[in-house]
């Protein structure tokens, strides 16, 4: 027994010490909360971690939760970066300060559009909503020039939308600002008069496109281009409504600072290999986003950046904070 | 025999149910940590957004949608599987183990992945379409997610009426038969009264549930109660409100709990005979071979032959290779929380069966009951009590593996519970009292006489919680350390993203560790 637990103390111990402490001097790491799924971005974390040799730890979660969690977490946070899947929870984020601002070396590689007007975060790729439909059921003279078609009687259950996704919420706060609040309800209403059909998100509307449960869907454009990669005669196609039409918008996915973040340096050398051409060129190739910075090879499936930026409505970002009123409207409607 | 007077009662509480009532306060004050939290947040609400979002009558149009989707669940588990488990504890049938790991396994597909294989089906470009070149309708709405949560469910029914089965004493069943009563009467007025707690154990935790889930549901577009809660956590980054709906669940919980105390007062379902207790006889079932194999074929066809299929179509329609790189760290992972928690879970209930079984009163019945009330909280806002808490209090351990197996076990405790107290019913006190009379204490009887009857419900209970926890997310989305891997984070990731080939081997080592756990359970029961 005696010798058992000299044992333990003399070697045992110390090695487990040993390991911890290994453990703590290993190279420099980071901490990065990501809203993006492992999925998409695990392949250039890993590319970024080969570079440098920062050891990158990612929490992987849902953007919502974890900008709750960093708002529960406070300045207490162990993360460095928040990496946000669209623009609403950066800025839930921003408007407790918990952000650092960006160094203008970071901000100035992207367009004016795809940034934090006061600098506290930066785009890190874009995405589209766009009309998603059946060209089986729906021949392409037919096809609504605008969403405001879509109210009409010839649509009548045949389309299908998610309404508690965020980047639906981040359009309808877009339609409020473009049209007005009166109209973004007359049309809310008229949609859900209509028979509109309710998803879970936009895989599922994707799905019931190819199913025959609907004809047409408001999905972001990515969704149906990886459906495609895997079965490229999958019965479902896309397109945009007419230049300028809200149901064109284009939301983004970016990232910021903490002013908790113990490694600055590491975090920001992260935040712009994001914004590389080498990271870009991914978002674009295997990932099916738009890039925010110029001088990338476009992907040959997706419409051209500068032919989306005209079809898209034009937007302040940061005019687009009002989530709330969104939600109350939908509530309002019935709709969520 | 079947007596329905009271047990013995003590008239204070003695050592060993003193011992027993630590763990009870300690998982109480656990517990209350999420509690207030959710109060706090709940008295910060103002009172126009308060009317708007949580007193509107559309929630309780919602309700009403639980409800009726609890009581169809309810209804259609009790239907389909209490053949399926007297024929497999019961009935002399070739592949019997076999049936009884199907039975089972449904536990190990997270509830989303249920829904979509079962939405697979129908629709032009659906299996049975592409099978058979006509198309069906797809499942949705109130007969999709009453499908989808029914063969999601129906193990907790199976797992647990086939402990309390195999408990049972056959001497009770005998004197019925040599009384003069068929066997189909001897089966419902002697064995299915017998099998009620675990019935209402299996209930409440199936019931519990349905008003937790969203997965299901929103791809079923039906909407419940819950779509009110999970909408409000997905849309605000404060959680006033959703603090709110929380409560009323949690008061709506309280009813179930009230309900199944009610229903289960007074019962007692030891035997009072001497001697060893002996397995039930199984037997022949003749004529009745074929239909029981289709039957069990059928259901097993639909609860895990549906959903297997579907995955492993995912799978051959082109898999990435690179998918395959993390299944390793994604499966340890897994395991050493699913592991632990479940060994935890089991060792925890058996106070909490202990107490509301052996001293049976108001206080005692309540307190066995807390495990309910926390599996009740929401997840989400039990993980974010505990950050909250923790750093505020402890924060070096923030983000840390015992702390994620500390708010799993907690939250899952109530999955455990059911299976100790079905096994612990069925041990009469004499055993103990004879115990104490040859001079154990309190505590030496228990180890010696109750605790090897309870190692059948304490292995259900592991294999509950163990496969509850492997398809666990939210706890893990928020307090597992960073950079952790488990298999049900991936296939999450995945699905998400529409990226289902690479989804699929994650999903399906799943389904295959949680078939060998099984497997081996089984196997231990049929032996103790």
């Amino acid at each position: 027994m005696f010798n058992n637990r000299s044992r333990l103390f003399n070697y045992v111990l110390p090695i487990l010490i040993l390991f911890t402490l290994m453990g703590t001097v290993h190279a420099e790491t980071l901490t990065v909360y990501s809203g993006r799924s492992k999925s998409l971005v695990e392949p250039i974390i890993k590319q970024f971690e080969k570079e440098t040799g920062i050891e990158v730890k990612v929490s992987y979660a849902n953007t919502t939760q974890l900008a709750a969690t960093l708002l529960t977490e406070g300045d207490k946070s162990p993360a460095a970066l928040f990496w946000a899947q669209d623009a609403g929870a950066l800025g839930a984020v921003s408007k407790k300060a918990m952000f650092d601002k960006l160094p203008e070396s970071i901000l100035s590689k992207v367009p004016a559009s795809f940034r934090d007007a006061d600098g506290f975060w930066v785009a890190t790729s874009g995405r589209a909503r766009v009309l998603a439909y059946s060209p089986e059921r729906v021949k392409a003279e037919e096809l609504p020039k605008s969403i405001f078609d879509l109210t009409q009687p010839m649509w009548k259950g045949r389309v299908g939308w998610a309404p508690t996704n965020a980047s639906f919420q981040a359009f309808v706060t877009a339609l409020r600002v473009q049209v007005g609040e009166e109209k973004t309800e007359e049309w809310l209403r008229g949609m859900k008069a209509n028979d509109v059909k309710k998803y879970a998100k936009n895989t599922p509307i994707i799905e019931a496109l190819a199913a025959g449960e609907i004809d047409l869907g408001l999905p972001n454009h990515y969704y149906l281009l990886r459906f495609k990669k895997g079965n490229s005669k999958f019965p479902a196609a896309q397109t945009f409504f007419k230049a300028n039409d809200p149901g064109n918008l284009v939301n983004v996915a970016g990232i910021g600072l903490l002013k908790s973040s113990k490694n600055k340096d590491a975090a920001l050398k992260f935040v712009d290999f994001l914004l590389s051409a080498k990271a870009q060129q991914y978002f674009t190739s295997d990932v099916f986003e738009y890039p925010v910075i110029e001088g990338v090879i476009p992907n040959a499936n997706l419409v051209p950046l500068s032919e989306l930026l005209q079809l898209a409505p034009t937007f302040n970002l940061n005019e687009m904070d009002d989530l709330d009123g969104t939600v109350s409207l939908l509530r309002r409607v019935e709709i969520l | 025999m079947l007596k329905s007077e009271t047990v013995r009662t003590h008239r204070y509480f003695s050592i060993s149910a003193g011992v027993a009532i630590i763990p009870i306060v300690m998982v109480g004050i656990g517990g209350l940590i999420p509690l207030v939290y959710l109060l706090a947040k709940a008295f910060s609400a103002e009172g126009t957004a308060l009317v708007q979002i949580v007193f509107r009558w559309r929630n309780a149009r919602l309700f009403l949608n639980t409800l009726l989707l609890t009581a169809g669940v309810l209804a259609l588990d009790l239907l389909l599987v209490t053949p399926a488990a007297w024929l497999t504890t019961r009935m002399q049938l070739r592949g019997r183990r076999f049936f009884t790991v199907l039975c089972a396994l449904p536990l190990a597909i997270p509830g989303y992945v249920m829904a979509y294989a079962l939405l697979a089906l129908g629709g032009n470009t659906g299996i049975v379409a592409q099978l058979f070149g006509t198309s069906i309708p797809r499942l949705s709405g109130y007969p999709g997610a009453l499908l989808a949560l029914s063969a999601y469910t129906s193990p907790y029914l199976f797992l647990n009426l086939r402990t309390a089965l195999l408990g049972l004493d056959p001497s009770l069943e005998e004197s019925a038969r040599s009384l003069g009563y068929k066997p189909y009467e001897t089966f419902f007025s002697v064995v299915l009264p017998q099998l009620r707690p675990a019935f209402y154990a299996s209930g409440l935790l199936i019931s519990l549930h349905v008003l937790g889930d969203f997965g299901v549901v929103s791809l079923m577009r039906y909407e419940t109660f819950s779509y009110a809660l999970y909408t409000e956590y997905m849309l605000s980054f404060e959680h006033i409100y959703a603090a709110w709906l929380a409560l009323m669940l949690l008061a709506f919980t309280g009813c179930l709990l009230y309900l199944e105390a009610k229903l289960l007062n007074n019962v007692t379902f030891h035997r009072t005979g001497r001697g060893p207790s002996r397995q039930s006889p199984e037997t022949q079932l003749g004529a009745w071979r074929f239909p029981a194999y289709t039957y069990l074929s059928l259901l097993t066809f639909i609860t895990v032959g549906v959903p297997a299929s579907a995955v492993m179509l995912w799978m051959f329609r082109g898999l990435n290779m690179s998918a395959l790189e993390g299944l390793w760290a994604a499966l340890i992972g897994s395991l050493s929380m699913a592991i632990p928690t479940g060994v935890l879970c089991a060792l925890l209930a058996i106070p909490f069966a202990y107490i509301s079984v052996r001293y049976p009163s108001r206080i005692s019945n309540a307190l066995a009951r807390i495990g309910y009330v926390v599996y009740a909280i929401p997840p989400l806002a039990f993980a974010l009590s505990l950050i909250f808490f923790l750093l505020n209090t402890a924060a070096f351990i923030y983000k840390t593996l015992p702390v994620l197996i500390y708010a799993c076990t907690l939250h899952f405790l109530a999955e455990a519970i059911g299976p100790v107290r079905s096994s612990l019913y069925q041990a009469s006190p004499n055993l103990e009292e004879a115990a104490r009379s040859l001079g154990y204490s309190r505590i030496q009887a228990f180890f010696r006489t109750l605790f090897p009857i309870l190692m059948r419900g304490m292995f259900t209970a592991t294999a509950l919680v163990f496969l509850a926890t492997m398809k666990e997310l939210p706890l893990t989305f928020l307090l597992s350390p960073a950079g952790y891997e488990t298999l049900a984070l991936n296939v999450w990731s995945y699905t998400t993203e529409a990226m289902f080939a690479e989804a699929a081997p994650y999903a399906l080592a799943i389904l295959f560790f949680s078939g060998i756990f099984i497997a081996v359970l089984t196997r231990h029961e049929a032996r103790t």
